[in-house]
Protein backbone atom coordinates (compact mmCIF):
# COMPACT_ATOMS: atom_id res chain seq x y z
CA UNK A 1 0.00 0.00 0.00
CA UNK A 2 3.32 2.14 -0.19
CA UNK A 3 3.78 4.80 -2.69
CA UNK A 4 7.36 6.38 -1.14
CA UNK A 5 9.54 7.22 -4.11
CA UNK A 6 13.14 7.48 -2.73
CA UNK A 7 15.07 9.00 -5.89
CA UNK A 8 13.95 11.98 -8.29
CA UNK A 9 12.00 14.86 -7.71
CA UNK A 10 8.51 14.26 -5.85
CA UNK A 11 5.56 15.21 -8.66
CA UNK A 12 3.63 18.04 -7.93
CA UNK A 13 0.65 15.92 -7.46
CA UNK A 14 1.79 13.67 -5.20
CA UNK A 15 3.11 17.06 -3.02
CA UNK A 16 -0.40 18.07 -2.75
CA UNK A 17 -1.70 15.07 -2.08
CA UNK A 18 1.07 14.57 0.93
CA UNK A 19 0.21 17.71 2.46
CA UNK A 20 -2.60 16.44 4.35
CA UNK A 21 -2.85 19.85 6.32
CA UNK A 22 -3.90 21.51 2.79
CA UNK A 23 -6.72 18.99 2.08
CA UNK A 24 -7.99 19.93 5.61
CA UNK A 25 -8.14 23.11 5.05
CA UNK A 26 -9.54 22.91 1.94
CA UNK A 27 -11.91 19.80 3.02
CA UNK A 28 -13.36 22.34 5.56
CA UNK A 29 -13.59 25.40 3.76
CA UNK A 30 -15.31 24.26 0.22
CA UNK A 31 -17.95 22.67 1.88
CA UNK A 32 -18.50 25.39 4.44
CA UNK A 33 -18.25 28.22 1.83
CA UNK A 34 -20.59 26.51 -0.84
CA UNK A 35 -23.00 24.03 1.37
CA UNK A 36 -23.21 26.48 5.36
CA UNK A 37 -22.59 29.72 4.75
CA UNK A 38 -24.56 30.38 1.25
CA UNK A 39 -27.63 28.48 2.77
CA UNK A 40 -27.60 30.82 5.70
CA UNK A 41 -27.47 33.70 3.63
CA UNK A 42 -30.31 32.61 1.68
CA UNK A 43 -32.35 31.92 4.88
CA UNK A 44 -31.56 34.98 6.84
CA UNK A 45 -32.43 36.88 3.44
CA UNK A 46 -35.80 35.23 3.64
CA UNK A 47 -38.87 38.08 4.04
CA UNK A 48 -40.30 38.24 6.98
CA UNK A 49 -43.97 36.92 6.77
CA UNK A 50 -45.92 40.59 7.41
CA UNK A 51 -48.32 40.28 10.32
CA UNK A 52 -51.62 41.38 9.21
CA UNK A 53 -53.17 43.60 12.67
CA UNK B 1 10.06 4.62 23.74
CA UNK B 2 10.88 0.39 25.15
CA UNK B 3 11.17 -2.14 22.66
CA UNK B 4 9.30 -4.32 24.71
CA UNK B 5 6.50 -2.25 24.22
CA UNK B 6 5.87 -3.58 20.84
CA UNK B 7 4.78 -6.85 19.79
CA UNK B 8 5.30 -8.65 16.45
CA UNK B 9 1.60 -10.23 15.11
CA UNK B 10 2.75 -13.16 13.69
CA UNK B 11 -0.59 -13.10 11.62
CA UNK B 12 0.06 -9.39 9.69
CA UNK B 13 3.73 -8.97 10.32
CA UNK B 14 2.08 -5.79 12.09
CA UNK B 15 4.99 -4.03 14.81
CA UNK B 16 1.71 -3.24 17.53
CA UNK B 17 2.13 -0.98 20.30
CA UNK B 18 0.53 -1.60 23.03
CA UNK B 19 -1.00 1.95 23.80
CA UNK B 20 -2.30 1.88 20.54
CA UNK B 21 -3.70 -1.31 20.77
CA UNK B 22 -5.56 -0.69 23.90
CA UNK B 23 -7.55 2.08 22.11
CA UNK B 24 -8.17 0.09 19.15
CA UNK B 25 -9.33 -3.00 21.63
CA UNK B 26 -11.83 -0.70 23.82
CA UNK B 27 -13.33 1.41 21.13
CA UNK B 28 -14.22 -1.95 19.65
CA UNK B 29 -15.36 -3.39 22.60
CA UNK B 30 -17.73 -0.15 22.62
CA UNK B 31 -18.89 -0.44 19.23
CA UNK B 32 -19.95 -4.39 19.50
CA UNK B 33 -21.80 -3.49 22.66
CA UNK B 34 -23.58 -0.09 20.74
CA UNK B 35 -24.26 -2.65 17.90
CA UNK B 36 -26.06 -4.65 20.23
CA UNK B 37 -28.45 -2.51 21.55
CA UNK B 38 -28.85 -1.12 18.23
CA UNK B 39 -29.63 -4.29 16.84
CA UNK B 40 -32.16 -4.93 19.24
CA UNK B 41 -34.14 -1.70 18.65
CA UNK B 42 -33.88 -2.29 15.11
CA UNK B 43 -35.80 -5.77 16.11
CA UNK B 44 -38.53 -4.24 17.68
CA UNK B 45 -38.79 -1.59 15.06
CA UNK B 46 -38.87 -3.77 12.74
CA UNK B 47 -41.60 -5.84 14.13
CA UNK B 48 -43.84 -2.92 14.89
CA UNK B 49 -43.70 -1.89 10.90
CA UNK B 50 -44.51 -4.97 9.89
CA UNK B 51 -48.45 -4.33 9.72
CA UNK B 52 -48.80 -7.89 10.44
CA UNK B 53 -46.89 -8.33 13.49
CA UNK B 54 -47.26 -4.16 14.43
CA UNK B 55 -45.83 -5.13 17.87
CA UNK B 56 -44.97 -1.89 19.74
CA UNK B 57 -47.23 0.58 21.59
CA UNK B 58 -47.31 4.19 19.69
CA UNK B 59 -44.69 5.65 22.06
CA UNK B 60 -42.27 2.67 22.57
CA UNK B 61 -42.20 2.85 18.82
CA UNK B 62 -41.14 6.09 18.57
CA UNK B 63 -38.63 5.53 21.41
CA UNK B 64 -36.74 2.67 20.28
CA UNK B 65 -36.34 4.46 16.63
CA UNK B 66 -35.01 7.18 18.39
CA UNK B 67 -32.64 4.72 20.19
CA UNK B 68 -31.61 2.36 16.96
CA UNK B 69 -30.81 5.65 15.10
CA UNK B 70 -28.40 7.18 17.51
CA UNK B 71 -26.89 3.89 18.46
CA UNK B 72 -26.93 1.58 14.73
CA UNK B 73 -26.18 5.03 13.03
CA UNK B 74 -24.04 7.19 14.89
CA UNK B 75 -22.73 4.64 18.13
CA UNK B 76 -21.16 1.76 16.84
CA UNK B 77 -20.25 3.32 13.48
CA UNK B 78 -18.43 5.99 15.26
CA UNK B 79 -16.91 3.93 17.48
CA UNK B 80 -15.60 1.46 14.71
CA UNK B 81 -14.13 4.59 13.29
CA UNK B 82 -12.19 5.71 16.01
CA UNK B 83 -10.77 2.09 16.48
CA UNK B 84 -9.67 2.49 12.73
CA UNK B 85 -8.10 6.00 13.30
CA UNK B 86 -5.74 4.61 15.80
CA UNK B 87 -5.33 1.05 13.65
CA UNK B 88 -4.34 3.50 11.03
CA UNK B 89 -2.41 6.21 12.21
CA UNK B 90 0.07 3.74 14.72
CA UNK B 91 -0.58 0.14 14.08
CA UNK B 92 -0.11 0.36 10.33
CA UNK B 93 2.74 2.75 10.87
CA UNK B 94 4.38 0.82 13.09
CA UNK B 95 4.57 3.66 15.87
CA UNK B 96 2.60 3.92 19.32
CA UNK B 97 -0.14 6.02 19.62
CA UNK B 98 1.43 9.14 21.02
CA UNK B 99 -0.23 11.48 23.72
CA UNK B 100 -2.10 8.22 24.54
CA UNK B 101 -4.34 9.91 27.40
CA UNK B 102 -6.24 12.39 24.75
CA UNK B 103 -7.23 9.18 22.91
CA UNK B 104 -8.92 7.92 26.56
CA UNK B 105 -10.21 11.10 27.27
CA UNK B 106 -12.08 10.71 23.70
CA UNK B 107 -12.98 7.58 24.43
CA UNK B 108 -14.56 8.52 27.87
CA UNK B 109 -16.64 11.64 26.50
CA UNK B 110 -17.91 9.06 23.53
CA UNK B 111 -19.21 6.80 26.06
CA UNK B 112 -20.16 9.03 29.00
CA UNK B 113 -22.33 11.23 26.28
CA UNK B 114 -23.63 7.85 24.19
CA UNK B 115 -24.75 6.31 27.95
CA UNK B 116 -26.19 9.80 28.98
CA UNK B 117 -28.19 9.59 25.22
CA UNK B 118 -29.36 6.17 25.63
CA UNK B 119 -30.27 7.01 29.41
CA UNK B 120 -32.38 10.14 28.76
CA UNK B 121 -34.50 8.48 25.58
CA UNK B 122 -35.11 4.68 27.87
CA UNK B 123 -36.70 7.51 30.30
CA UNK B 124 -38.73 8.68 27.71
CA UNK B 125 -37.71 12.73 27.95
CA UNK B 126 -36.48 12.51 24.48
CA UNK B 127 -38.70 11.08 21.94
CA UNK B 128 -37.14 13.24 18.85
CA UNK B 129 -35.88 10.82 16.86
CA UNK B 130 -32.54 10.74 15.49
CA UNK B 131 -33.14 13.99 13.41
CA UNK B 132 -34.49 15.98 16.77
CA UNK B 133 -36.10 18.34 14.30
CA UNK B 134 -36.72 21.64 16.12
CA UNK B 135 -39.21 22.38 17.64
CA UNK B 136 -39.49 19.59 18.58
CA UNK B 137 -37.54 19.60 22.17
CA UNK B 138 -36.23 16.71 24.06
CA UNK B 139 -34.82 16.84 27.43
CA UNK B 140 -31.32 19.69 27.63
CA UNK B 141 -29.35 16.28 28.82
CA UNK B 142 -30.38 14.85 25.41
CA UNK B 143 -28.66 17.27 23.79
CA UNK B 144 -25.74 17.22 26.30
CA UNK B 145 -25.01 13.61 25.27
CA UNK B 146 -24.74 14.59 22.13
CA UNK B 147 -22.54 17.63 22.19
CA UNK B 148 -20.22 15.21 24.53
CA UNK B 149 -20.04 11.93 22.35
CA UNK B 150 -19.47 14.41 19.31
CA UNK B 151 -16.71 16.30 20.96
CA UNK B 152 -15.40 12.97 21.89
CA UNK B 153 -15.35 11.99 18.60
CA UNK B 154 -13.44 15.33 17.60
CA UNK B 155 -10.75 14.61 19.56
CA UNK B 156 -10.60 11.31 18.47
CA UNK B 157 -10.58 12.57 14.62
CA UNK B 158 -7.85 15.52 15.65
CA UNK B 159 -5.78 12.94 17.44
CA UNK B 160 -5.42 11.09 14.12
CA UNK B 161 -3.40 14.11 13.13
CA UNK B 162 -1.30 14.36 16.05
CA UNK B 163 -0.51 10.55 15.57
CA UNK B 164 0.70 10.48 11.80
CA UNK B 165 2.85 14.32 12.48
CA UNK B 166 4.21 12.90 15.02
CA UNK B 167 5.01 9.37 13.31
CA UNK B 168 6.44 10.71 10.26
CA UNK B 169 8.72 12.15 12.65
CA UNK B 170 10.08 8.99 13.93
CA UNK B 171 10.02 7.46 10.90
CA UNK B 172 6.75 5.16 10.49
CA UNK B 173 6.63 6.65 7.12
CA UNK B 174 8.59 8.41 4.82
CA UNK B 175 6.95 11.12 2.23
CA UNK B 176 3.62 9.45 1.68
CA UNK B 177 0.99 7.58 3.77
CA UNK B 178 -0.09 4.23 3.22
CA UNK B 179 -3.43 4.33 0.70
CA UNK B 180 -5.48 3.09 3.93
CA UNK B 181 -4.27 5.37 6.32
CA UNK B 182 -4.61 7.70 3.46
CA UNK B 183 -8.31 6.81 3.59
CA UNK B 184 -8.76 7.54 6.86
CA UNK B 185 -6.82 10.84 6.82
CA UNK B 186 -9.72 11.94 4.45
CA UNK B 187 -12.18 10.74 6.90
CA UNK B 188 -10.96 12.34 9.46
CA UNK B 189 -11.06 15.68 7.67
CA UNK B 190 -14.58 15.08 6.59
CA UNK B 191 -15.12 14.24 10.23
CA UNK B 192 -14.10 17.16 11.48
CA UNK B 193 -16.39 19.13 9.44
CA UNK B 194 -18.86 16.96 10.47
CA UNK B 195 -18.34 17.69 14.05
CA UNK B 196 -17.85 21.30 13.64
CA UNK B 197 -21.55 21.43 12.40
CA UNK B 198 -23.03 19.06 14.54
CA UNK B 199 -21.31 21.89 18.30
CA UNK B 200 -22.67 24.69 15.64
CA UNK B 201 -25.97 23.07 15.98
CA UNK B 202 -26.23 21.21 19.21
CA UNK B 203 -24.68 24.10 21.50
CA UNK B 204 -27.45 26.71 20.48
CA UNK B 205 -30.19 23.88 20.49
CA UNK B 206 -29.08 23.08 24.25
CA UNK B 207 -29.55 26.21 25.54
CA UNK B 208 -32.82 26.55 23.53
CA UNK B 209 -33.73 23.56 25.36
CA UNK B 210 -32.81 25.09 28.84
CA UNK B 211 -34.77 28.46 27.60
CA UNK B 212 -31.87 30.20 27.38
CA UNK B 213 -32.49 30.83 24.22
CA UNK B 214 -35.68 31.79 22.99
CA UNK B 215 -36.00 29.89 19.44
CA UNK B 216 -33.75 28.41 16.72
CA UNK B 217 -35.05 29.03 13.47
CA UNK B 218 -35.92 25.33 11.69
CA UNK B 219 -34.61 26.27 8.64
CA UNK B 220 -31.21 26.81 9.85
CA UNK B 221 -31.32 24.04 12.14
CA UNK B 222 -32.35 22.00 9.10
CA UNK B 223 -29.24 23.08 6.88
CA UNK B 224 -26.66 22.71 9.73
CA UNK B 225 -28.03 20.04 11.56
CA UNK B 226 -27.81 17.88 8.07
CA UNK B 227 -23.89 19.67 7.65
CA UNK B 228 -23.79 16.97 10.68
CA UNK B 229 -26.65 14.37 10.06
CA UNK B 230 -25.60 13.42 6.42
CA UNK B 231 -21.67 14.27 6.88
CA UNK B 232 -21.34 11.52 9.35
CA UNK B 233 -22.52 9.15 6.68
CA UNK B 234 -19.83 10.02 4.33
CA UNK B 235 -17.27 9.61 7.28
CA UNK B 236 -18.56 6.53 6.93
CA UNK B 237 -18.49 6.04 3.05
CA UNK B 238 -14.40 6.95 3.46
CA UNK B 239 -13.64 4.69 6.14
CA UNK B 240 -15.74 1.74 4.37
CA UNK B 241 -13.63 2.48 1.29
CA UNK B 242 -10.27 1.92 3.15
CA UNK B 243 -11.70 -0.95 4.62
CA UNK B 244 -11.85 -2.19 1.34
CA UNK B 245 -8.58 -1.85 0.37
CA UNK B 246 -7.10 -2.61 3.83
CA UNK B 247 -9.08 -6.21 3.33
CA UNK B 248 -7.91 -6.43 -0.45
CA UNK B 249 -4.07 -5.82 0.75
CA UNK B 250 -4.30 -7.87 3.90
CA UNK B 251 -6.33 -10.94 2.71
CA UNK B 252 -5.49 -11.17 -1.01
CA UNK B 253 -2.06 -8.91 -1.08
CA UNK B 254 -3.78 -6.87 -3.27
CA UNK B 255 -2.08 -3.35 -4.24
CA UNK B 256 -4.16 -0.85 -6.45
CA UNK B 257 -3.85 -0.85 -9.99
CA UNK B 258 -3.30 2.73 -9.86
CA UNK B 259 -2.35 4.14 -6.84
CA UNK B 260 -2.60 7.56 -7.48
CA UNK B 261 -5.93 7.04 -9.14
CA UNK B 262 -7.51 6.12 -5.94
CA UNK B 263 -5.94 8.97 -4.01
CA UNK B 264 -7.51 11.40 -6.27
CA UNK B 265 -10.60 9.46 -5.60
CA UNK B 266 -10.02 10.11 -1.76
CA UNK B 267 -9.01 13.83 -2.88
CA UNK B 268 -12.56 14.12 -4.58
CA UNK B 269 -14.26 13.07 -1.58
CA UNK B 270 -12.70 15.27 1.08
CA UNK B 271 -13.72 18.28 -1.01
CA UNK B 272 -17.17 17.39 -2.27
CA UNK B 273 -19.12 14.44 -0.60
CA UNK B 274 -20.30 16.51 1.82
CA UNK B 275 -22.05 19.26 -0.24
CA UNK B 276 -24.37 15.79 -0.56
CA UNK B 277 -26.36 17.02 2.95
CA UNK B 278 -28.16 18.73 0.38
CA UNK B 279 -30.15 15.92 -0.53
CA UNK B 280 -32.59 16.61 2.74
CA UNK B 281 -33.42 20.33 1.74
CA UNK B 282 -34.53 19.42 -1.78
CA UNK B 283 -38.08 19.95 -1.12
CA UNK B 284 -37.10 22.67 1.67
CA UNK B 285 -39.34 25.72 -0.20
CA UNK B 286 -36.56 28.38 1.55
CA UNK B 287 -33.26 27.78 0.23
CA UNK B 288 -33.29 28.64 -3.77
CA UNK B 289 -32.72 25.81 -6.50
CA UNK B 290 -29.56 27.21 -7.73
CA UNK B 291 -28.41 26.17 -3.93
CA UNK B 292 -29.71 22.75 -4.57
CA UNK B 293 -28.33 22.29 -8.05
CA UNK B 294 -25.10 23.46 -7.02
CA UNK B 295 -24.63 21.54 -4.21
CA UNK B 296 -26.23 18.33 -5.74
CA UNK B 297 -26.27 17.95 -9.46
CA UNK B 298 -22.96 19.77 -10.12
CA UNK B 299 -20.84 18.98 -6.93
CA UNK B 300 -21.80 16.29 -5.55
CA UNK B 301 -21.26 14.21 -8.50
CA UNK B 302 -17.68 14.49 -8.35
CA UNK B 303 -17.84 12.43 -5.15
CA UNK B 304 -20.21 9.78 -7.03
CA UNK B 305 -16.84 9.49 -9.32
CA UNK B 306 -14.79 8.87 -6.69
CA UNK B 307 -17.14 6.18 -5.59
CA UNK B 308 -17.18 4.45 -9.21
CA UNK B 309 -13.01 4.85 -9.31
CA UNK B 310 -13.05 2.70 -5.98
CA UNK B 311 -16.24 0.87 -7.47
CA UNK B 312 -13.60 -0.57 -10.15
CA UNK B 313 -10.15 -0.20 -8.62
CA UNK B 314 -10.76 -2.71 -5.08
CA UNK B 315 -12.41 -5.54 -7.51
CA UNK B 316 -9.06 -4.84 -10.53
CA UNK B 317 -6.83 -5.57 -7.05
CA UNK B 318 -8.36 -8.49 -5.93
CA UNK B 319 -7.91 -9.94 -9.22
CA UNK B 320 -4.61 -8.57 -10.33
CA UNK B 321 -3.54 -10.27 -6.76
CA UNK B 322 -5.14 -13.67 -7.30
CA UNK B 323 -3.94 -14.11 -10.85
CA UNK B 324 -0.33 -13.18 -9.46
CA UNK B 325 -0.91 -16.39 -7.06
CA UNK B 326 -1.22 -18.15 -10.83
CA UNK B 327 -5.25 -18.36 -10.52
CA UNK B 328 -5.45 -17.58 -14.46
CA UNK B 329 -7.10 -19.94 -16.26
CA UNK B 330 -9.84 -18.42 -18.27
CA UNK B 331 -11.48 -14.97 -17.45
CA UNK B 332 -12.80 -16.16 -13.82
CA UNK B 333 -10.80 -18.60 -12.32
CA UNK B 334 -9.30 -16.14 -9.77
CA UNK B 335 -12.75 -15.36 -8.82
CA UNK B 336 -13.90 -18.99 -8.67
CA UNK B 337 -10.64 -19.45 -6.56
CA UNK B 338 -10.85 -16.13 -4.22
CA UNK B 339 -11.18 -17.07 -0.56
CA UNK B 340 -14.36 -17.05 -0.26
CA UNK B 341 -14.41 -19.55 2.90
CA UNK B 342 -12.68 -16.11 4.69
CA UNK B 343 -15.34 -14.02 5.85
CA UNK B 344 -13.26 -10.70 6.06
CA UNK B 345 -12.96 -11.48 1.96
CA UNK B 346 -16.66 -12.52 1.29
CA UNK B 347 -17.65 -9.65 3.69
CA UNK B 348 -15.86 -6.93 1.79
CA UNK B 349 -16.78 -8.61 -1.65
CA UNK B 350 -20.51 -8.63 -0.44
CA UNK B 351 -20.47 -5.22 1.00
CA UNK B 352 -18.81 -4.10 -2.26
CA UNK B 353 -21.64 -5.21 -4.13
CA UNK B 354 -24.66 -4.31 -1.83
CA UNK B 355 -23.38 -0.53 -1.48
CA UNK B 356 -23.05 -0.19 -5.07
CA UNK B 357 -26.04 -1.92 -6.35
CA UNK B 358 -28.42 -0.75 -3.66
CA UNK B 359 -27.45 2.29 -1.49
CA UNK B 360 -25.20 4.32 -3.90
CA UNK B 361 -27.06 3.62 -7.55
CA UNK B 362 -30.20 4.67 -5.63
CA UNK B 363 -28.70 7.62 -3.87
CA UNK B 364 -27.55 9.07 -6.80
CA UNK B 365 -31.22 8.74 -8.18
CA UNK B 366 -32.82 10.10 -5.29
CA UNK B 367 -30.52 12.95 -4.94
CA UNK B 368 -32.04 14.57 -7.87
CA UNK B 369 -34.26 17.04 -7.48
CA UNK B 370 -36.86 15.99 -9.63
CA UNK B 371 -36.97 12.10 -8.04
CA UNK B 372 -36.81 13.49 -4.91
CA UNK B 373 -40.21 15.55 -5.09
CA UNK B 374 -42.05 11.90 -5.37
CA UNK B 375 -39.25 10.04 -3.12
CA UNK B 376 -38.77 12.09 -0.08
CA UNK B 377 -40.14 10.96 3.26
CA UNK B 378 -41.29 7.98 1.54
CA UNK B 379 -39.80 4.40 2.73
CA UNK B 380 -37.84 4.21 -0.15
CA UNK B 381 -35.04 6.20 0.79
CA UNK B 382 -35.21 3.97 4.69
CA UNK B 383 -34.54 1.73 1.98
CA UNK B 384 -31.46 3.98 0.38
CA UNK B 385 -29.96 4.47 3.52
CA UNK B 386 -30.09 0.75 4.54
CA UNK B 387 -28.05 -0.20 1.41
CA UNK B 388 -25.26 2.61 1.96
CA UNK B 389 -24.80 2.34 5.67
CA UNK B 390 -26.27 -1.44 6.57
CA UNK B 391 -25.39 -3.21 3.68
CA UNK B 392 -22.13 -0.99 3.16
CA UNK B 393 -20.49 0.28 6.05
CA UNK B 394 -21.87 -2.17 8.69
CA UNK B 395 -20.89 -5.04 6.68
CA UNK B 396 -17.34 -4.23 5.61
CA UNK B 397 -16.82 -3.24 9.32
CA UNK B 398 -18.07 -6.89 10.52
CA UNK B 399 -15.36 -8.76 7.38
CA UNK B 400 -12.79 -6.20 9.09
CA UNK B 401 -13.20 -7.37 12.50
CA UNK B 402 -12.49 -10.89 11.41
CA UNK B 403 -9.14 -9.25 11.02
CA UNK B 404 -8.58 -6.94 14.07
CA UNK B 405 -9.80 -9.89 16.25
CA UNK B 406 -6.79 -11.87 15.62
CA UNK B 407 -4.47 -8.99 15.00
CA UNK B 408 -5.33 -7.02 17.93
CA UNK B 409 -6.43 -8.55 20.58
CA UNK B 410 -4.43 -11.82 19.20
CA UNK B 411 -7.39 -14.29 19.76
CA UNK B 412 -8.28 -16.79 17.13
CA UNK B 413 -12.19 -16.55 15.59
CA UNK B 414 -14.33 -19.07 17.16
CA UNK B 415 -17.05 -20.68 15.08
CA UNK B 416 -15.14 -20.56 12.00
CA UNK B 417 -17.79 -22.34 10.03
CA UNK B 418 -20.67 -19.69 11.73
CA UNK B 419 -18.38 -16.88 10.70
CA UNK B 420 -17.91 -17.72 7.29
CA UNK B 421 -21.87 -17.95 6.61
CA UNK B 422 -22.27 -14.65 8.98
CA UNK B 423 -22.12 -12.19 6.17
CA UNK B 424 -24.02 -13.95 4.38
CA UNK B 425 -26.96 -14.45 6.13
CA UNK B 426 -26.55 -10.44 6.99
CA UNK B 427 -25.83 -9.63 3.75
CA UNK B 428 -29.07 -11.41 2.07
CA UNK B 429 -31.16 -10.12 4.82
CA UNK B 430 -30.11 -6.99 4.49
CA UNK B 431 -30.45 -6.46 1.21
CA UNK B 432 -33.98 -8.13 1.46
CA UNK B 433 -35.16 -5.92 3.99
CA UNK B 434 -33.77 -2.71 1.97
CA UNK B 435 -35.29 -3.87 -1.50
CA UNK B 436 -39.06 -4.28 0.39
CA UNK B 437 -38.26 -0.95 1.98
CA UNK B 438 -37.69 0.84 -1.33
CA UNK B 439 -40.39 -1.19 -3.49
CA UNK B 440 -42.97 0.03 -0.73
CA UNK B 441 -41.99 3.51 -0.69
CA UNK B 442 -42.15 3.69 -4.53
CA UNK B 443 -45.83 3.28 -3.88
CA UNK B 444 -45.65 6.20 -1.35
CA UNK B 445 -45.47 4.32 2.15
CA UNK B 446 -44.06 6.40 4.64
CA UNK B 447 -40.70 6.74 6.23
CA UNK B 448 -41.01 6.66 10.49
CA UNK B 449 -45.01 6.10 10.22
CA UNK B 450 -46.20 4.37 13.12
CA UNK B 451 -49.29 3.18 11.86
CA UNK B 452 -49.49 3.27 7.98
CA UNK B 453 -53.58 1.19 7.85
CA UNK B 454 -54.42 4.73 9.60
CA UNK B 455 -56.67 2.91 11.93
CA UNK B 456 -58.91 5.09 13.56
CA UNK B 457 -58.10 8.11 11.48
CA UNK B 458 -61.25 9.99 10.41
CA UNK B 459 -60.43 9.32 6.49
CA UNK B 460 -59.85 6.25 5.34
CA UNK B 461 -56.62 4.91 2.99
CA UNK B 462 -55.38 2.25 1.85
CA UNK B 463 -52.23 1.71 -0.18
CA UNK B 464 -51.87 -0.52 -3.22
CA UNK B 465 -52.34 -4.12 -2.17
CA UNK B 466 -48.63 -4.76 -3.29
CA UNK B 467 -47.24 -3.24 -0.37
CA UNK B 468 -48.34 -5.99 1.64
CA UNK B 469 -45.90 -8.36 -0.11
CA UNK B 470 -43.04 -5.81 0.00
CA UNK B 471 -43.41 -4.99 3.61
CA UNK B 472 -43.10 -8.91 4.41
CA UNK B 473 -40.27 -8.99 2.15
CA UNK B 474 -38.98 -6.22 4.68
CA UNK B 475 -39.53 -8.27 7.92
CA UNK B 476 -38.32 -11.58 6.73
CA UNK B 477 -35.25 -9.27 5.83
CA UNK B 478 -34.67 -8.04 8.23
CA UNK B 479 -35.60 -10.83 10.68
CA UNK B 480 -32.28 -12.58 8.31
CA UNK B 481 -30.40 -9.78 9.27
CA UNK B 482 -31.08 -9.35 13.22
CA UNK B 483 -30.08 -13.42 13.40
CA UNK B 484 -26.70 -12.36 11.33
CA UNK B 485 -26.34 -9.54 13.95
CA UNK B 486 -26.39 -11.96 17.01
CA UNK B 487 -23.84 -14.10 14.99
CA UNK B 488 -21.52 -11.54 14.49
CA UNK B 489 -21.53 -10.15 18.14
CA UNK B 490 -21.44 -13.47 19.44
CA UNK B 491 -18.46 -14.44 17.56
CA UNK B 492 -17.10 -10.93 18.13
CA UNK B 493 -17.24 -11.44 21.83
CA UNK B 494 -16.74 -15.33 22.05
CA UNK B 495 -13.48 -14.54 20.43
CA UNK B 496 -12.14 -11.73 22.60
CA UNK B 497 -13.32 -13.88 25.43
CA UNK B 498 -12.93 -17.79 24.69
CA UNK B 499 -11.07 -17.29 21.49
CA UNK B 500 -7.58 -19.67 21.43
CA UNK B 501 -4.53 -17.34 21.83
CA UNK B 502 -2.42 -16.76 18.85
CA UNK B 503 1.27 -17.79 18.94
CA UNK B 504 3.74 -14.09 19.56
CA UNK B 505 6.81 -13.53 18.08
Amino acid sequence: MHENREDGPIPAGQRFYDNIFLLLVLGTVVPTLVYTVWGLIEIMNVPKLPIVP
Amino acid sequence: MANTDFRLSSLSGLKIHKSAQALVQWNLIAAFATLAVGGLMALLVLLTRWPSVHLLPLDYYYRFLTLHGIDALLAWIIFFEIALVHFTSAVILGTRSYISWLGWVAFALMLIGGGLINTIVILGRADVMFTSYVPLKGDPMYYLGVILFAVGALIGFIHFFINIVLSKRDGGYKKSLPLGSFGLAAASIIGILTLLHGAGIFLPTFLWSLDILPTIDPSAYRLVFWGLGHSSQQINVCAMVAVWYMTSAFVVGGKPVNEKLSRTAFVLYILFINLASEHHLLVDPVLSNWHKVVNTSYMMHLAVLASMIHAFAIPASMEVALRKQGHTRGLFEWLKKAPWGNPAFSGVVISIVLFGFLGGITGVIFGTEQFSIIRHNTFAITGHFHGTVVAGTTIAFMAFTYLLIPYIFNKEIIWKGFASVQPWLYGVGVATLSIGMMSAGSFGVPRRHYDITFSGAPFSFTFDPAIDMFMSMMGVGGVLAVLGGVLYIVIAFGSIIFGKKIEQQ
